[in-house]
Order: C-alpha cells, then structure tokens, then sequence
C-alpha cells in the first residue's frame, strides 16, 4: 500500500471531517492518486467492468424484488406481469437476466488474464484466493436467481443441483430435505431460495471490498509480470485508468446492450417461458451457459459422488494454483511452453462448455471425459512440470524499460 | 514442441466439428423459415397483420386454448395490434365473466371490460382435458417465446438462432402447416385420435386435430384466408402476445446503442488525449 502522504485539506469542512475520519485522503490515496502499472492492456479493463456488472445486478435486481412475488403459484406470472405491464419493465427484466451472462462473460475473462500474466503468483495468492471466493459466491448467487422466475428449466435445474447433495455419504438424503425444507422441491425452496439470492450479492460486495484491499497492498500486476520499481513504472489511477477503464467499461456495455436489446432470448432456454410442472420433465435438462463446463465434468464421472467432488474440485483447485505453479517468471509472454498449455486450457474449456450442452451419450461421454482428465491434468502435472522444464525468455529489467524509449532518447525527446 | 501443441489442439477442434452434426440429429424436423415484420433489429409488427391474427385466434383457437396473461385493454395498446378503444371495450363485452359477490351477497355474471383477462374456454385444466381427449391445450399467452423453431447443430445454436431468433413463431406456422400423412412405416403404431405433425415438439404425434381450413375465417379487409395466411397471421400475433413490449424494447434499443457508440468515440477520444500527455 502506497504511503499515506498527510494531505493539507483547504477547505474547513474537509479538515474538520478529515480529522475525525480520513475519507477523503484515503479516497485520494486509493481512488485517485494510486500508483499503477503504466503498461496494464484492455484486459485489465475487466476489473472496473465487473464492478459495474455487479451494481447493475444489484440495482435491477432490487428493482424486480419490488415487483416479484416469491410464491409457487404467482412467481411465474409475477415475471411476466414485470414484462408486460410494470413500465420499462421488460427491459430492467432483461437486463438481470441476460446481466448474468455478461457478468460471467467478463468473470471468466478476468480469471483467464489472471491465468496468462500469473497474477496468483506470490505476493499476490490471497487477493486470487478471494475471487475465486467471488467466483463461488457468484456461481451460487446465479444458481439461485435462476430458480426464482419458477420456469421448466429453473424448476428442473433447482431439483438437479439440489439432488447433487444427496451424493454425500451418510447424511446425503437428509441435507436434502433440509436444503428443500420439505420433501420436494416446493414453496419453501423458492422463498429460501430468493432471500439468500438477496443475500448473497452483499456478501459479494463485501469479497469485493477485499479483493480490491489485497490488490491495493501488492499492487497491481501488469502485462510483463515484473514487480514495479520506481515511480517512472506507474502512472496514478486517475484520470490514467480511470479514462482506460470507462472506455473499455462502454465498449463492454455495447456487447451487454447488443445482446439485451435485439437477442435477449439468445443465452437462454426457450423452455423457462413454460411455467414449473414437477409432472412434467423436460427432455434436456440443461443449465445455463456459464454452468456448462462445470456440469460435463459432473456428467463425465460415472460416480454421482466422485461427479460432485470433481465439478466443486475444478474450481477448488484454483485456490491451490498459487502453489502448483513451480515457475518464478509470472507473464506467459516470456513463458513459450506455458502459453500453447494455456491457450489448450481455453479451448479444453470450450470443449467441456460444448459437451455440458450436449446429452451425455456416445461420442459426447468420450470427449467430456478427455476434456475433464485433461482440466484436471493442467493443473495438477501440466502446471508443476513446465515450471521446473521450460526455459523462460529474458524477461525485461523493469516496466519503464520494456514499454519506454530507451533513457537517451527519452530525454532529447523532452 | 509448441507447434506439436498447437497441431494437437488444431487437430481437437477439427474432431469436434467433424462429430458435432452426426450427433446433433434430431427428430423433430426445424421449423419452416417465414419471413416476418417482426424480425430483426427494427422490426415492428403488421399492424393489420397481428389484428388478422386476432381473428383467428379468436374464431378458432381460443374455443380450446386459453391465453390467460393477456387483458382485452392489451389489444388497444400501443405496439400491437392496436384495435381502436371503442372497438376494445366491443371486444371484451362479446364475453361474459363471473363477478361479485355483490351488495346482497351473490354471484353474477357481466360484459368483460377492457381491464378483464382473456376469457378461458374451460372453468378449469380438469374440464379442458375431458373436453379434448384427455390431452391438456396448451395456453398460447407464451407458445412462441417457450418453443424453439430450430436447436441442434451448432451452425444453428451459434448463427441461426442469434440471426433469426429462437423461432418460436416459425414453430407456431409449421405445426399449423405442418399435418401430412404419416410415413407408411409410422402409420401402423398411429395412437387413437392422434394426428401426424413432424414439426410437433413432442413426437410426431399431436392430439389437436388441423385447427385451420381453407375460408375458416372471413377477414374484414378482404385478405384471401388460405390456411397458410391464417397460420402467419395467428403466428404473428402470438408473437405479440409473447413480448407486447417488443417494439419498445427494439426502439430504446436503438437510442441506447446509439448513445453508447458516440459516448465510447468520445471517451476514446479523451482517453488518447490523457494518455498522450504522458508519452515522452
């Protein structure tokens, strides 16, 4: 964390609310003239776009909750009510909805940058080790939210992710009951379901607050992996990044528009505009987009148990990656074997989302269980390996030398 | 070594293509493609269009189906069919709803206004499904947004659909269009009162009867009622009734993607400036 520099405040007001709560330098320290890297690229931009993500979630999402009623019997058409006749509201609905998707879209992005400039390399393990908290919380805030509108899809997702826990030797049947408050997917799973989905995005507010504490101690990582040195390495925050980042943060809102507006259906199931019938199951059963690498892996197991250990692994095992990665040199950019394993990893990823979406049959079961065996052997062999095999480039001395003129030129430019 | 990688992962994605359509073959045949007002970017609806489809839904579908999230004061609207308030309030008086208990405590019954929903042909699902063979008619108020006209391959997840839509008004037209014979093969295992429908979601086999003849309906503005005009028509206005508000979720639309290209130019802009003051 940058130095508190003891600020002179003019104004009286500011003096006076200065010495009995420093917000206002601690906002200039950490909001405005905070040091950071000066070479960071678009992909940095994700940070800020996610924050926005988050409160547009929250705002549109208190919004609905005045308009919903979390009931089995009214749920449904309460949506459709927010869609036809509450003003704007088809659109504040869609903008939750299809909200989600792009939250994902821009969490995945952010957590595979993480993944090519090695941003969970020391000393920044915990602030990694948070957002893949984040990511947690946000997975469950999702699963929840998606039961509430009480569609086919959302009715038949709920049974099936809570059926999961049923796999849990001993106890498994009686966690369920209790995670239902009955012995089927009802009422009181729906009224649960939407208060923690109330819940959970303030709890994601407060990870939040921390992540952004554990990257204000370390500092941000920047596109060559190596530590800033001086003050010729960093520009402030703002207006630097803050400029960055609401350009890149509009450049994203385009693509959210894009789809809200003209394919708001698009990434999603058809089947959850069918009100909930537990009679009635539907042919595919079938989450989310985001949720599919996740449930080919649970698909690809033979064994509900192990299933359920390796879809919940594939994301437990980030939190060890800090510790798996043997290599010193943080940026794939001077790591030519890492980065065709990283780029395999993207596509391994793809190709598990390709096969959640699919039943799992044939030729389908096949290749989810070589993309899962192979997502687990990047992390836990792939990974160390390299490290200790591979012949890094020279990285660059420090930032301002990678990315600045050389010093002579430097100056007679000035 | 790198490049072996890269071959291997080239050599996987090409396997993937290479399988993907022999496994996405389904038996439900897509639906046949129609070019509707409504799609696109500023699509709006056939204002006579959706109004023709009224009728149909009105004369021939709604003596089994119910529509049960539409109001009469919806088809004065703005973005729909747009019928004249008076011609509302003459439409929803043609039905009769149960209302009270009044002052003495009783029951009765009173012309629909504007403000009622949609009058259901059946007191409740039980009666419906006696009435009709023991198959429940499905409410129409969400047919064509809870239908996909075509899914499967690839190509159609990731082109058709983001292009043309999910197709849930195409899937209405060729069920309507869609009853044939049954191939020879099939006709054998035919179950009792039920009619060959390729294009039915569930199976082949659908419990309605062909809804649509030729001349079933007059239109009032001369419209030939061929059985393929009715099926469009009543296509388009279930369209309508699945998202009322489409033309004012296409319109702000526009107006936001608009504000958010000039405001990224100039966000851009000012971002090189800033930016351009730094570089030595």
């Amino acid at each position: 964390m940058a130095e508190h520099a003891p600020y002179e405040f003019k104004n009286p007001v500011a003096r006076w609310l200065e010495s009995r709560l420093p917000i206002l330098s601690f906002t200039k320290v950490h909001l405005l003239d905070y040091p950071t890297p000066r070479n960071l690229n678009y992909f940095w931009t994700f940070g800020g776009i996610l924050a926005v993500m988050l409160v547009v979630q929250i705002v549109t999402g208190i919004v609905l909750v005045m308009h919903f009623t979390p009931h089995v019997d009214f749920a449904f058409d309460s949506i459709e009510e927010i869609r036809r006749d509450v003003n704007y509201g088809n659109i504040i609905q869609k903008m939750h909805q299809v909200g989600a998707s792009m939250f994902f879209l821009a969490v995945y992005i952010h957590i595979f940058r993480g993944l090519y400039y090695g941003s969970y390399k020391p000393p920044r393990e915990v602030l990694w080790m948070i957002g893949v908290l984040i990511l947690l919380v946000m997975m469950a805030t999702a699963f929840l939210g998606y039961v509430l509108p009480w569609g086919q899809m959302s009715f038949w997702a709920a049974k099936v992710i809570t059926n999961l826990f049923s796999a849990i030797p001993f106890f498994g049947e009686s966690i369920v009951t209790w995670l239902w408050g009955g012995f089927s997917v009802d009422n009181p799973t729906l009224n649960r379901f939407f208060s923690l989905h109330y819940l959970l995005p303030f709890v994601l507010v407060g990870l939040v607050f921390l992540h952004i504490w554990a990257l204000h101690v370390p500092g941000n990582n920047n596109p060559i992996g190596v530590e800033v040195q001086s003050g010729q390495d960093t520009v402030s925050f703002h207006p630097y990044y803050t400029m960055k980042d609401l350009y890149g943060i509009v450049v994203f809102l385009l693509l959210f528009a894009a789809f809200m507006f003209f394919a708001p259906d698009y990434l999603g199931h058809p089947i959850n505009y069918a009100k909930a019938d537990p009679l009635v199951t539907p042919t595919h059963i079938v989450p989310e987009w985001y949720f599919l690498p996740y449930y080919a892996i649970l698909r690809s197991i033979p064994d509900k148990l192990l299933g359920v250990i390796a879809m919940f692994g594939s994301i437990l095992i980030l939190f060890a990656l800090p510790w798996l990665d043997t290599s010193k040199v943080r940026s794939a950019n001077y790591r030519p074997i890492y980065r065709q394993f990283f780029w395999l990893l993207v596509i391994d990823s793809i190709i598990l989302g390709i096969v959640g979406s699919n039943p799992p049959e044939g030729a389908w079961l096949t290749i989810g269980r070589i993309a899962t065996a192979y997502y687990f052997l990047h992390f836990l062999v792939i990974v160390p390996l390299v490290g200790f095999l591979e012949v890094p480039r020279p990285v660059p001395k420090s930032i301002s030398e990678a990315v600045l003129p050389p010093r002579s030129e430097f100056r007679a430019a000035e | 070594m790198s490049r072996s990688i890269s071959l291997l992962a080239a050599a996987l994605l090409g396997l993937m293509v290479q399988l993907v359509p022999a496994l996405a073959a389904d038996e439900k045949l897509p639906a046949k493609d129609v070019g509707f007002s409504f799609e696109g970017p500023f699509g709006t609806f056939d204002r006579a269009q959706v109004q023709r489809g009224y009728q149909v839904y009105k004369e021939v579908c709604a003596a089994c189906h119910s529509m049960s999230l539409m109001r009469y004061r919806n088809l004065g609207e703005p973005g729909g069919p747009e019928f004249p308030p008076e011609q509302v309030k003459a439409i929803a008086a043609e039905s009769k709803v149960t209302d009270g208990p009044d002052a003495a405590g009783n029951m009765f019954e009173r012309p629909a206004l504007p403000s009622d929903a949609f009058v259901k042909p059946f007191p409740n699902d039980n009666a419906a499904r006696a009435a009709n063979g023991g198959a429940l008619p499905t409410d129409l108020s969400l047919i064509t947004k809870s239908r996909a006209g075509w899914s499967g391959s690839l190509k159609t997840l990731y082109t058709t659909q983001l292009i043309k839509g999910m197709g849930g008004p195409e899937y209405v037209y060729s069920v309507l269009t869609g009853y044939q014979d049954p191939p020879p093969e099939l006709a054998a295992e035919a179950p009792e009162g039920k009619h060959y429908n390729p294009y039915f979601e569930n199976g082949h086999w659908i419990g309605m009867p062909p809804p649509l003849t030729e001349g079933g309906v007059t239109y009032a503005d001369g419209t030939q009622a061929t059985v393929d005009q009715m099926a469009k028509d009543v296509s388009a206005f279930l369209a309508w009734a699945g998202e009322p508000k489409m033309e004012e979720r296409k319109r702000i639309g526009f107006q936001v993607m608009v504000y958010l290209l000039v405001f990224a130019v100039l966000l851009y802009l000012v971002k090189r400036r800033i930016w351009g003051r730094h570089e030595p």
